[in-house]
């Protein structure tokens, strides 16, 4: 290299040298690809939340408009790739880990490709809040692999309590065969400058690190020379030694700035953040052309392809499509591979469409790569431990994974690996490695969920059985109330009745004493005057006394 | 030997011994430990449902009688994981679940047919974890994040209007499998290295 060109860097304690076969799609410029009649576009990117609906079948959109918007925080909107009709929504096949169909968006082009764009904005006059505002108006996510959405990343930044010192671009694409970014980079340096003043402007980071692998010759030209256009002193690229895995998040953080991230912890923390030069031209369209995400470079390489490239894809696009374009040789065709030889997806058939994150699409032939060949036994060389670029034990993690000792492999730093292939891939017994870490991974994740849900249940039942009790107590305490209530009421009722009653019978008993001695006046004045007829002098005697005994 | 060099340290050992008996002593009603701390460790394991399939009404009972020395393969909502680390805990060997008490699922979720329910209120009274929300002659829900997918509220629906359904969707449910194991009797030749490139 250069004088201009160089700067400091670490080396990569570790790391692997495969064959880079990034020169067969780099003979040509970057080409479009065609129009295609229909798009496949998911409501869900891996591993992300599904966006809300906001188109119905039938409906005519225009490109850039938006068919599912995102929801607050992690949501990625997403916006129609072309012009046309909403012909369908429902479930089909897309390039994924599990082969799972998600719901999707049928989009049937009407051929026009008529463009919706939002108001250019001029960078320079907006604050943060806007920018981010239009970077999530325009559904962008890391463009590099993950697909992180870029709005939640720069919020999360300007949130935390570390402020951001250093901007990193990934600029290295060190895995082999995928040239997307150094294609881009070759064409569109000036743009993608334009976006990293835009992240400066957004950040005010002190520096900014451009980290390119030194096998990119072209593009290390292109970006140098755009970089000195704009004349900023904080933008300064660093070209450093190519060795897989150098664009790994965390690996080229220590290349660029000697920052070892702790493990557990996120770049943020450190004061860095690291956007991937795809990303950073996607926010340069969005808020210098008013363009929302709706078309990415995607390398189109592998034996079995005659005409191997660079094509701007639409999202949605079937990869099917892509291969014609590229004079597919079905005869030779042994295996599709979304994304690099090392940390790729093999894909079951060539209908699925390609999705923000799809960088490269491998067409493979017997020849070029052979199906693996069966996994002997570990004997414990300790090569992949030479090359782990995490610098973990990957010999004894593949032991614990194996045997399902997921405590062990926690505590051996399993969740620090970055499944980058490197271990496998020198691994002289073929073991395929990386499979046993994603799933023990997928296992201590799920158990540390259970657990946090036990957890979270314990409360609630604990609290639940807490209220019952204090229900009963006061339902007893009411009771016990009720009843001390009732016999005190019923003790003043009786205290009533016997006062009333006592004086209802000294009425009655007075009354019947005075109805008898009124009685017996009677009689004796009827015997003192000698009544002759009896019977008429008895019975009106006898008449009160019935009426004073109802009386009583 | 002088029994009068004998005395001292025979004396000073007593004296220790004394000191040290009173120590322990006391340590032992002042710091002495409420209940049984083995029943909280395995209850901490359990999954805390509260689904009662272990025969026990709850996971702290249930805790208490592994605690007692009953057996540890009664948990279906725990599975082999929480199996692994009670035997882990307690030294003892691991036991495939007890398929009587139910076979290890995928967590479920109550469902309530919001259009059927009749607002009795039955359901709420069972739920545990005061996972559901109504009242009477009000339909009822359940809140997902809450709910421990336990059953007990499917039986006393009058109008069998709650269904268990998974709580994750196939695509959340799944996750990375481990390679297939190699087959054990498997014989490879130096030309296997280059089978794929020979077909």
């Amino acid at each position: 290299m250069t004088a201009p060109f160089k700067g400091q860097f670490w080396p990569l304690p570790r790391g692997i040298h495969p064959p880079e076969n990034k020169q067969q799609s780099l003979r040509e410029p970057i080409r479009k690809a065609a129009l295609p009649k229909r798009l496949v576009l998911p409501l869900t990117q891996p591993g992300f939340v599904q966006a809300e609906l906001c188109v119905s079948v039938g409906q005519q959109v225009r490109k850039g408009e938006v068919l599912a918007r995102g929801t607050p925080g992690m949501g990625i909107t997403l916006h129609a790739s072309t012009s046309g009709i909403v012909s369908d929504i429902a479930e089909h096949q897309v390039p994924n880990a599990s082969g799972l169909p998600e719901l999707c968006l049928m989009l049937e082009s009407d051929g026009r490709d008529e463009w919706l764009k939002l108001p250019p904005l001029d960078y320079q006059h907006c604050d943060a809040p806007m920018l981010i505002q239009r970077i999530n108006e325009c559904g962008i996510n890391g463009l590099g692999g993950a697909g992180f959405p870029t709005h939640a990343k720069l919020q999360g930044a300007l949130n935390s309590k570390h402020k951001i010192h250093t901007l990193v671009i990934n600029a290295a694409e060190c895995e082999p065969f995928i040239t997307a970014d150094h294609a881009l980079m070759r064409e569109q340096a000036d743009e993608i400058v334009t976006g990293i003043c835009i992240l400066l402007q957004i950040l005010k980071p002190e520096r900014c690190l451009i980290g390119m692998e030194d096998n990119k010759s072209d593009a290390i030209i292109a970006m140098q020379a755009a970089v000195t256009r704009v004349n900023d002193p904080r933008i300064s690229l660093v070209v450093i030694p190519t060795l897989y895995p150098s664009g790994a998040e965390k690996q080229l953080i220590y290349m660029l700035t000697g920052t070892e991230i702790p493990s557990g912890t996120i770049t943020l923390g450190s004061g860095i953040l690291c956007q991937n030069v795809g990303t950073v031209h996607a926010i340069a369209r969005a808020v210098a052309h008013g363009e929302a995400l709706v078309s990415r470079i995607v390398t189109l390489t592998g034996a079995a392809l005659k005409r191997p490239g660079n094509l701007d894809v639409l999202i949605g696009t079937p990869i099917a499509e892509l291969l014609q374009q590229c004079d597919v040789d079905a005869t030779q065709l042994s295996r599709l591979i979304n994304g690099g030889p090392l940390m790729g997806l093999q894909l079951p058939h060539a209908n699925l469409p390609v999705l923000k994150i799809t960088n490269c699409v491998i067409a493979t032939t017997n020849a070029e790569m052979p199906p693996p060949v069966p996994a002997q036994a570990c004997i414990r060389c300790g090569f992949c431990a030479d090359v782990c670029p995490a610098t973990l034990l990957p010999q004894q993690l593949y032991w614990f994974a194996r045997s399902k000792e997921l405590e062990k492999a926690e505590s051996h730093n399993l969740l620090d690996c970055i499944e980058c292939g490197a271990c496998a891939y020198v691994c002289p017994s073929h073991i395929p490695l990386v499979q046993y870490y994603r799933a023990a991974k997928a296992e201590l994740r799920e158990e540390k969920e259970k657990h946090l849900m036990a957890e979270h249940s314990k409360e609630r039942y604990d609290y639940h059985q807490a209220r019952k009790e204090e229900e009963k107590r006061l339902e007893e305490q009411r009771r016990a109330e009720r009843v001390a209530l009732a016999k005190q009421r019923k003790e003043a009722a009786n205290a009533a009745l016997a006062v009333a009653g006592a004086s209802a019978v000294a009425d009655a008993d007075s009354a019947a004493k005075a109805a008898i001695a009124a009685a017996m006046e009677r009689v004796k004045a009827k015997k003192a005057a000698q009544p002759t007829t009896t019977d008429s002098a008895a019975a009106p005697a006898s008449i009160p006394a019935p009426d004073s005994d109802t009386k009583v | 030997m002088n029994p009068e060099t004998l005395l001292p340290p025979v004396l000073a050992l007593l004296g220790l011994a004394l000191v040290f008996g009173a120590l322990l002593g006391y340590a032992a009603t002042a710091f002495k430990v409420e209940g049984n701390p083995l029943v909280d460790q395995i209850n901490e394991l359990l999954p805390q449902t509260q689904c009662g399939q272990c025969g026990y009404p709850g996971c702290k009972p249930y805790a208490q009688s592994i605690a007692e020395g009953g057996p540890i393969n009664k948990c279906p909502p725990g599975g082999a994981g929480t199996i692994h680390a009670l035997a882990k805990l307690l030294d003892v060997e691991e036991q495939a679940l007890d398929a009587e008490h139910g076979k290890e699922d995928i967590r479920k979720v109550a469902y309530i047919r919001e259009a059927e329910c009749i607002g009795c209120t039955k359901c709420i009274q069972a739920c545990p974890v005061d996972a559901i929300l109504g009242s009477a002659k009000h339909m009822h829900t359940v809140i997902v994040s809450e709910c421990t997918g336990c059953d007990l509220c499917v039986e006393p629906c009058p109008v069998d209007c709650i269904d268990m359904i998974p709580a994750k969707n196939p695509l959340q449910n799944w996750h990375w499998q481990r390679p297939a194991p190699r087959p054990a009797q498997m014989q490879l030749i130096a030309s296997d290295w280059m089978q794929g490139a020979s077909r």
